[in-house]
């Protein structure tokens, strides 16, 4: 007998369990689809979780009750909040995370999931009835009913690994590669292209001089990933850092032909921010170093991650290359470093939704729509994974907003851009940056996320008393007083005779966080994190407010929708470069359409006309 | 959807006998309010006089449409005023100043009519087609201006400025991979500062439309100084391409010309003097706001009673019938056409100084919003001690030259970036 589900998820990386952990939360039955069991959950290239941009979307997948934050917090061994001394709106929160805990807090988040039920087996091929998804058929002759797939295969999908000049299939090293799907994906018309990425060789600590090396500790703070995790259960380990020098150098460029990279063998475009050891040598050629983070990979671990020196030369070339640098003098290298190539779809082919768009049912999250790290794809899962179960129950999609979300600006990134190298979030993409922190995800999107059935009971409650709190602060911060009345209290403003609100006197730099408490000194009794929150909300104000009429002014394309099937090329008007464009990303609304690179005013004009003659 | 009330000249460029203003939008009647002083009846026209901050502004013709039944579905208003481009600047301006309403974006009219449904198919059909040559004539002259002046321009800006954005953003973004600083990089500030400066300086440069409208030489004095003769002198002489044209603003005289292939506009005057007499009183008035608009003014009355010196080219007419006075910049006579060479080497001499140089970018209006937007930002970014602040600013200064030359986005900024800089662990 086939076993039926509303969803199968395939693959449980941090795309594929994300996907899978919110259908089964909002209230339909998931089955999550991996190789093995075991690696549910790996984090297969570096240990560390969030950063600049990847912390706000770890953030983000939070508010929506998700696994990633809580996970990270159980496994955090080195926590660090990288921009500290600049606005918090680009502070971002980043954790190195042991690798066995890690897999395991995934593991007990997923058993303790009603609704989820995990099958081990190779998903060979999707069932499809016409263009409509119906399952998956396992490699073993199984097969699974559901009303929507989601793909979460990373660079599963074509894998090919290169070790120096010789390369074998697969997707991460030791396990299979996913070849079969690929080849139905193209069938089914979607185009696919090639990405590369690459990974360093894993170094035994017990061989590194520690001794001679600068550290890095862990923060001293007390902040987590999620609210919701209760402080940091991990010992805390340090960081290292060496440098490359010219002797490094020396060695990597007389063996440059040595190199996949550079003997033309890789096809596939590799991140500019992310570049192979050989990349950075080649292309900077004037440097004499290049910083490298040693990082711890576990407690119970010898495994250290050289952060900065991807590369997929030949491991007698690693040998030497790690053994020519400060502290890594005897060091023995574990795993050496290889660099992967993968078969990516052009996100352009999907929905908003993550759906594709003409193959009903299937869903694609994670390195398969071009991105890379384990952020990015966890958010994707989310997306994916929420509007699979809301498509199935029937209930209106989950929409992500660029102005609300880094999750809304990634997907519109990719929807509407494509990629032209893997994708990794950064500040610099979210225009709206401002007010976008890291630290006010869960006043941002919670609402929506329980609106949607994504969220636990516990976290409803948290969520209640969250917004009581941050009433209350607004309220102290109501208080209305005269710039004299400041100067009295220690703060040196100008006295212009208008009185304005506490709220309002924080957009001057003069009244810091110590001057608030003591003016409102009820705002100690509320969580610091809150009070923080508020002071950077009001701090922000002024620019905030002129984005948001930026963002009101832009809203009126957002609700005018284009059809589905309109033919750009008969529209007058338009360059072949933007009819190339708009044709691959099929943009819904007039605002997508406006927001696509080259697209001019007159030529949205011209669509909007069209738009409107089809419809009527 | 359309939340702005939007205004723009409907009609011809000025100057013109009549130029017609269209407002449309929620805020169509309250504008209108706050010009004429009082709602007139709806599709009723009669006669207001506008003023805006206590400065008369212009006796026009005003309507009222209430929508939807209007030809863009929303409420309009519309001011027929006279068409001298001092009039019609006056009261654009003043209707820019007011809360919520901004110039039309071209076609936007139009765009709203059809959003209304007040456009049906056959119309919208057309309106294709013209929106092609919008395009066409959009690209050619935001991007061909000048010879490529103005692209190359405003392109070596855009990409000024995408370096500095992308030196802040690679603090803001890596500064944790140890290959670049954590604080403003050395000279930041200083360049940002140039930028604007030459910003600035593009900003001061004769605009583009005295190129395409003419220089404005107005030509005034007392009455009976010789001054229309010396309007037909000028103008006749190049008679092959003058055409003048007697307005209904009754007073002026407005006749466009070459003189030495430099295009100029000759404007005459009614004579100024205290007059008891209501319409001469108004030509009066109105001589004196031409007098304030102009490029060039040939004063022909005596030296004392100039206005703006360094405008101003003191003439002494009917050189044929007068003795000589010292002040005088030239002595003319229109009669014997005395003077007369020196007189118009003079006004190409003058017009060289005040139209763009040819090559040289020249900035029309819409240009100049957006280089204005994109300076003051600039000097913005500039002061600001918090880098988050400047890197908005940045990304402010970066969409408004965007709206010169086409969007540009991030993407160009990470290529600038990641150019520039090694960095990616």
């Amino acid at each position: 007998m086939n076993e039926s589900f509303d969803i199968i998820v395939v693959g449980g990386g941090h795309a594929g369990t994300e996907a899978a952990a919110v259908g089964a939360r909002m209230g339909v039955s998931v089955a999550l689809v991996s190789f093995s069991r075991g690696q549910i959950g790996a984090m297969s290239c570096n240990p560390a979780m969030g950063g600049l941009g990847k912390g706000h979307l770890i953030r983000e997948v939070d508010a929506f009750d998700g696994l990633i934050a809580r996970a990270s917090d159980e496994a955090a061994i080195h926590f660090r909040m990288l921009n500290a001394s600049k606005g918090a709106a680009v502070r971002g929160p980043r954790v190195q995370a042991d690798r066995r805990r890690y897999k395991a807090a995934i593991h007990r988040m997923i058993d303790a999931q009603s609704g989820l039920t995990i099958i081990e087996g190779e998903a060979a091929s999707l069932d499809l009835q016409g263009r409509t998804v119906s399952g998956v058929a396992l490699a073993d002759g199984r097969r699974l009913e559901a009303k929507a797939v989601i793909l979460a295969t990373g660079t599963f999908l074509g894998g090919k690994l290169h070790f120096g000049m010789n390369s074998q299939a697969g997707g991460r090293v030791g396990e299979r590669a996913a070849t079969r799907l690929a080849a139905q994906l193209r069938e089914l018309g979607l185009p696919l292209a090639r990405l590369k990425t690459g990974t360093p060789p894993r170094l035994d600590g017990r061989t590194v001089d520690w001794g001679r090396l600068e550290r890095q500790e862990s923060d001293s703070g007390h902040w987590t990933m999620s609210p919701m995790s209760k402080g940091r259960p991990a010992p805390q380990l340090f960081c290292a850092i060496t440098r490359t020098n010219v002797a490094t150098h020396d060695i990597i460029r007389s063996n440059l032909d040595r190199s996949p990279l550079f003997a033309g063998v890789i096809e596939g475009v590799g991140p500019r921010y992310c570049p192979s050891i050989e990349d950075k040598v080649h292309r900077f050629g004037d440097r004499d170093g290049h910083q490298i983070f040693l990082e711890p990979e576990g407690l119970d671990d010898p495994a250290v991650y050289p952060n900065g020196i991807s590369t997929s030369l030949p491991e007698d070339v690693q040998v030497a290359m790690v053994r020519s640098m400060a502290g890594l003098e005897r060091v023995s290298i574990l795993q050496p470093g290889y660099a992967v190539e993968y078969d990516y779809v052009d996100p352009r082919t999907l929905e908003p939704t993550l759906a594709v768009r003409d193959v009903q049912g299937l869903y694609l999250a994670g390195q398969i729509n071009g991105t890379t790290g384990y952020e990015e794809a966890a958010a994707q899962g989310l997306v994916a994974g929420a509007n699979a179960a809301a498509m199935v129950a029937g209930e209106p999609p989950v929409l992500f907003d660029r102005s609300e979300s880094y999750i809304g600006v990634m997907v519109d990134d990719l929807t509407l851009q494509g990629v032209t190298e893997p994708y990794r979030m950064l500040t610099a993409r979210a225009e709206y940056r401002l007010r976008l922190r890291a630290d006010n995800a869960e006043s941002r999107l919670t609402a929506k996320a329980i609106g949607h059935g994504c969220i636990g009971p516990q976290r409803k409650k948290h969520f209640r008393s969250r917004e009581n709190q941050r009433a209350e602060i607004e309220d102290a911060l109501s208080f209305a007083l005269s710039g004299s009345l400041l100067q009295s209290s220690g703060v040196d403003v100008r006295d212009d005779g208008v009185k304005r609100t506490l709220a309002d006197w924080l957009r001057f730099p003069e009244l810091d966080r110590e001057a608030l408490l003591r003016i409102a000194p009820a705002l100690a009794d509320q969580p610091g994190a809150l009070v923080d929150e508020a002071i950077e909300d009001h701090r922000y104000a002024p620019y905030v407010e002129r984005q948001q009429a930026e963002i009101a002014r832009l809203r009126g394309d957002d609700a005018v929708r284009i059809p589905a099937g309109l033919d750009y090329p008969s529209i007058p008007g338009l360059s072949s470069e933007m009819v190339e464009r708009l044709s691959v990303s099929r943009p819904a609304t007039l605002g997508a359409a406006r927001r696509i690179r080259g697209v001019t005013p007159a030529a949205l004009a011209a669509i909007l006309v069209h738009a409107r003659r089809r419809a009527a | 959807m359309a939340a702005d009330t939007i205004y723009a000249l409907s009609s011809g460029s000025p100057p013109a006998a009549l130029a017609v203003v269209r407002i449309s939008g929620a805020r169509a009647d309250k504008a209108l309010q706050a010009l004429a002083g009082r709602l007139p009846e709806a599709r009723r026209a009669s006669l207001a006089r506008l003023s805006w901050r206590g400065e008369r502004l212009d006796d026009a013709l005003v309507l009222r449409f209430p929508g939807t039944a209007t030809a863009s579905g929303e409420d309009i208003a519309e001011l027929h005023l006279h068409g001298g481009r001092a009039v019609v600047a006056a009261v654009l301006n003043a209707l820019g100043d007011m809360e919520g309403l901004r110039l039309a974006e071209p076609g936007e009219f139009t765009r709203r009519a059809f959003e209304n449904g007040r456009i049906d198919l056959s119309e919208a059909e057309g309106l294709a087609d013209l929106l092609q040559a919008e395009t066409e004539t959009q690209r050619r002259s935001a991007l061909a201006l000048a010879g490529g002046a103005l692209s190359r321009l405003v392109e070596g800006w855009q990409s000024r400025v995408l370096v500095q954005a992308a030196a802040l953003e690679a603090v803001l973004d890596f500064s944790d991979e140890g290959e670049v600083g954590e604080a403003m990089p050395p000279g930041w500030s200083e360049a940002v500062g140039e930028l604007a400066g030459e910003m600035e300086a593009a900003l001061a440069r004769p605009p583009a439309e005295r190129l395409r409208d003419g220089l404005r030489v107005v030509i005034a004095g007392p009455p009976n100084a010789g001054k229309s003769s010396l309007l037909n002198w000028l103008a006749g002489r190049q008679a092959a391409i003058t055409s003048a044209i007697a307005g209904t603003t009754r007073d002026l005289v407005e006749a466009p010309t070459a003189i030495g292939g430099t295009p100029f506009l000759l404007v005459d005057t009614a004579g100024l003097r205290e007059s008891a007499d209501e319409v001469e009183a108004i030509g009066v008035s109105r001589a004196r706001e031409t007098i304030a608009s102009a490029d060039l003014i040939l004063w022909l009355g005596a030296p004392a009673d100039a206005p703006d010196r360094g405008r101003t080219i003191l003439i002494q007419s009917m050189a044929d019938l007068q003795p000589a006075t010292r002040e005088a910049d030239l002595r003319v006579s229109a009669e014997t056409g005395e003077g007369m060479s020196a007189l118009v080497d003079l006004l190409i001499a003058r017009a060289k100084l005040l139209l763009p140089v040819e090559g040289e970018a020249a900035l029309n209006a819409r240009h100049r919003r957006s280089i204005v937007a994109a300076a003051e930002s600039l000097r913005e970014a500039q002061t600001s001690r918090d880098m988050l602040i400047a890197a908005e600013c940045l990304r402010v200064a970066r969409a408004s030259l965007d709206e010169i030359t086409g969007r540009a986005g991030v993407e160009q900024m990470l290529d600038a970036l990641f150019g520039r800089f090694c960095i990616g662990k």
